[in-house]
């Protein structure tokens, strides 16, 4: 049946750690790893909780083709509540520990409470023990990776674990795992960290077994690799460019945020794009990118590996950053350099280092210092404040040294660790946070790409692109393609695309493989692998059912209609340069016809009509 | 009316630029009545392969490339299926 049906359950405050059944009832209505998580956390915590307290829960789950030979299957993702946002969070990450996680015979790891030392999770298999982490607190994701392979001897293990941002309190801090892939967003990390859990390090040799129909799963699962191969997309484009690959097709179509979303358009764009990953440097001849990598059974491979230039002034006398390491992607390399206006690879590059070292989620902390940029250059914030750092942007060696701040959590790093809600809050210009419900945005401007603009506003994790991508079919034209700059179809369009990534997220799959795979290739996998019946109409209620759920679970920790908006920079004032000259987002155009489609009332809550046809309940008062 | 456009190769499509083309741009001169499809084919570029064209930075579509489009400095950039996240 795919699913282990098994849950983990690890009481923190009293160190108890007990095995329990999966409830398959959930599973059936929401699948696995984001929805059925969501299911848990929704049933065990009040949302109104503090997200950093002992009430809130920390959950890592997987879905139940992660672990199976299917292509992509290894995902396993964060489910808890976000502190960084209020909202419920899921950050979803690749690599290899959720394969391991299932091999290790769990669908799911549910922690409560809090230590009252400092420990991690050490799991082999049935073995499942709390050891203390006192010698690796205050060090770096890289530092406690090596330490806990060294301590056991163990070469095999796959471990997640938080770095010295999370533990110095940064908000938007990630879980790392296998070095340099990230339960990224929404800060997962600083709840981790919060509970006193430095790491989890596992090791599964059990297997992925209990296929439902093993010789029809193999046939579905071949099917599926042919198609992501045959792809242009999946096939050739992300191998060879990975994500990157959009930094010129972005700045083309004018939707590049630029200068803390001031501007549409970069000049520097192609210098730090997937091609120019490719060029060799002046100075050895050798190009940023050393290879492309995969996760788990993926059969994509869009990861980039990067070296940065020894003689940069970044990593000179550091020879720790000189080997290859996880390069940039996209949204890294947006957030890291249109937004601060820098153009210098090897320094973005060094960055992004930094951010996998130390765990933190280079989107928000980008944005946090493009927002602290404008704010320096406008004079709200001065070299007092910066520890005499020049924070004007295009300088990269304010970037590098920021993020060192940042990352260790000292002197204007920790200014820097609050995002940029709150820190444009704290220094008096709350209008130049780029946010939505207090999580920074992606990279893509909703002047140029209107429906994203309406995907933002109702993202259930505050800003986001991975929650309804419909930049694929507005720009790429995938599955068709839409007119950018217009509204009509775009809450039906955002509603499709939210739907069928929440089914997708919790599958165990990569969403990277809807460039060219519907739900048609995804649920023959699934329904040969699962118990039930999972046809696409099936994984559509099922998306439907989480995202009312997602939703209900804000409701009830406070969130209303209002804050189903976008800053006033991007409703009011419109883009200067390309397509989109003279536009702002029309979010007022779409968002009643969205929570039309949604089957909600105008004020943005599910009718009683629309829970009752998924089975849900109103949680709030 | 000779006229004078950018042409912007991304992605694998760059194996179609001139080999003594720096970055992913060359200035190219052409009849004003000149149609997107000529220019793809001036370059070679298999026609399939021409997903996402954009003139100015914005889509034409395949139906419509055989029209004429071109102004004195306009820029056509063109790519290969490609997408990201």
């Amino acid at each position: 049946m795919a699913w282990t049906q098994k849950v983990l359950r690890i009481n923190l405050t009293d160190g108890s750690i007990k095995q329990e059944p999966l409830n398959m009832e959930w599973a059936r209505d929401y699948l696995g790893q984001r929805g059925l998580a969501t299911k848990y956390l929704t049933e065990e915590i009040d949302p109104k909780c503090d997200p950093l307290g002992p009430d809130n829960k920390f959950i890592m789950t997987t879905g139940p083709l992660t672990g199976t030979m299917s292509s992509t299957g290894g995902r396993y993702s964060v489910v808890t509540k976000s502190p960084l946002t209020g909202c419920v969070a899921c950050s979803n990450s690749g690599g290899f520990l959720g394969a391991e996680m299932k091999a290790a015979g769990w669908d799911m790891i549910i922690f409560e409470g809090k230590s009252p030392q400092p420990v991690y999770l050490y799991l082999e298999n049935e073995k499942a023990e709390l050891l203390p982490a006192d010698e690796i607190m205050g060090t770096s994701v890289w530092a406690a990776d090596e330490w806990i392979h060294k301590k056991h001897q163990d070469p095999l293990i796959r471990v997640a674990t938080i770095g010295r941002a999370a533990e110095k309190g940064n908000l938007y801090a990630g879980v790392i795992n296998d070095l340099h892939r990230a339960a990224g967003r929404s800060g997962v990390g600083t709840v981790m960290a919060s509970k006193n859990l430095k790491a989890v390090a596992i090791r599964g040799t059990r297997g992925v077994g209990n296929i439902k129909d093993p010789a029809r799963f193999m046939q579905a699962v071949s099917d599926g690799k042919k198609v992501l191969h045959d792809n242009a997309v999946t096939g050739q484009g992300l191998p060879k460019y990975g994500t990157q690959v959009l930094m010129n097709v972005i700045n083309e179509v004018g939707a590049m945020p630029t200068r803390n979303m001031r501007e549409v358009q970069f000049e520097g764009a192609s210098n730090i794009s997937g091609e120019a990953m490719h060029e060799p440097r002046e100075s050895d001849g050798k190009p940023n990118l050393v290879t492309n990598a995969g996760c788990f059974g993926c059969t994509i491979a869009c990861g980039r590996i990067s070296t940065i230039d020894q003689g940069h002034f970044s990593v000179e006398n550091k020879p720790e950053y000189w080997d290859a390491s996880g390069g940039l992607e996209y949204e890294a390399a947006w957030a890291l350099g249109s937004d601060t206006g820098i153009d210098d690879l090897d320094a973005l590059t060094y960055v992004q280092f930094l951010c996998n070292e130390d765990g933190i989620d280079p989107i928000t902390y980008g944005a946090t210092l493009a927002a602290a940029m404008e704010m320096y250059e406008m004079g709200a914030i001065d070299k007092e404040t910066t520890g005499g750092i020049e924070l004007r942007f295009g300088n990269a060696e304010a970037l590098c040294r920021v993020t060192e701040l940042t990352c260790r959590g000292e002197g204007f790093g920790i200014d820097m660790g609050l995002g940029s809600r709150r820190l444009c809050e704290k220094y008096g210009h709350p209008e130049l946070s780029m946010t939505v419900k207090g999580q920074e945005f992606p990279a893509y401007d909703p002047r140029g790409v209107q429906g994203m603009g309406l995907g933002y506003a109702t993202s259930n994790r505050g800003a986001c692109h991975l929650r309804g991508y419909t930049v694929a079919s507005e720009i790429m034209g995938i599955p068709e393609k839409t007119d950018p700059l217009t509204t009509d179809g775009k809450p039906e369009l955002v509603k499709a695309f939210q739907d069928m990534t929440a089914a997708v997220d919790s599958s165990g799959l990569c969403v990277f493989t809807t460039f060219a795979w519907t739900l048609e290739d995804i649920a023959p996998q699934i329904d040969a692998a699962c118990e039930g019946d999972w046809s696409p109409d099936k994984l559509l209620e099922v998306g439907e059912r989480i995202w009312n759920l997602e939703r209900d679970f804000n409701i009830a920790a406070g969130m209303t209609a209002k804050d189903d908006t976008l800053p006033k920079r991007l409703l009011k004032d419109a883009a200067k340069t390309g397509p989109a000259t003279g536009r702002v987002n029309d979010l007022d155009q779409m968002l009643p016809k969205y929570y039309e489609v949604r089957g909600w009332t105008a004020d943005g809550v599910p009718t009683s009509e629309t829970r009752k046809r998924f089975g849900l309940k109103a949680l709030s008062a | 009316m000779t006229i004078h456009i950018s042409l912007k190769l991304y992605a694998s499509l760059s194996d179609y630029l001139p080999d003594d083309v720096e970055g992913n741009i060359v200035r190219i001169e052409l009849d004003d009545s000149a149609t997107p499809h000529q220019v793809i084919d001036r370059f070679r570029v298999p026609r399939q392969e021409a997903h996402l064209v954009l003139l100015n930075g914005v889509y034409i579509k395949p139906e419509d490339r055989d029209q004429s489009a071109f102004n004195d400095g306009d820029t056509l950039a063109i790519w290969p299926p490609v997408a990201g996240g």
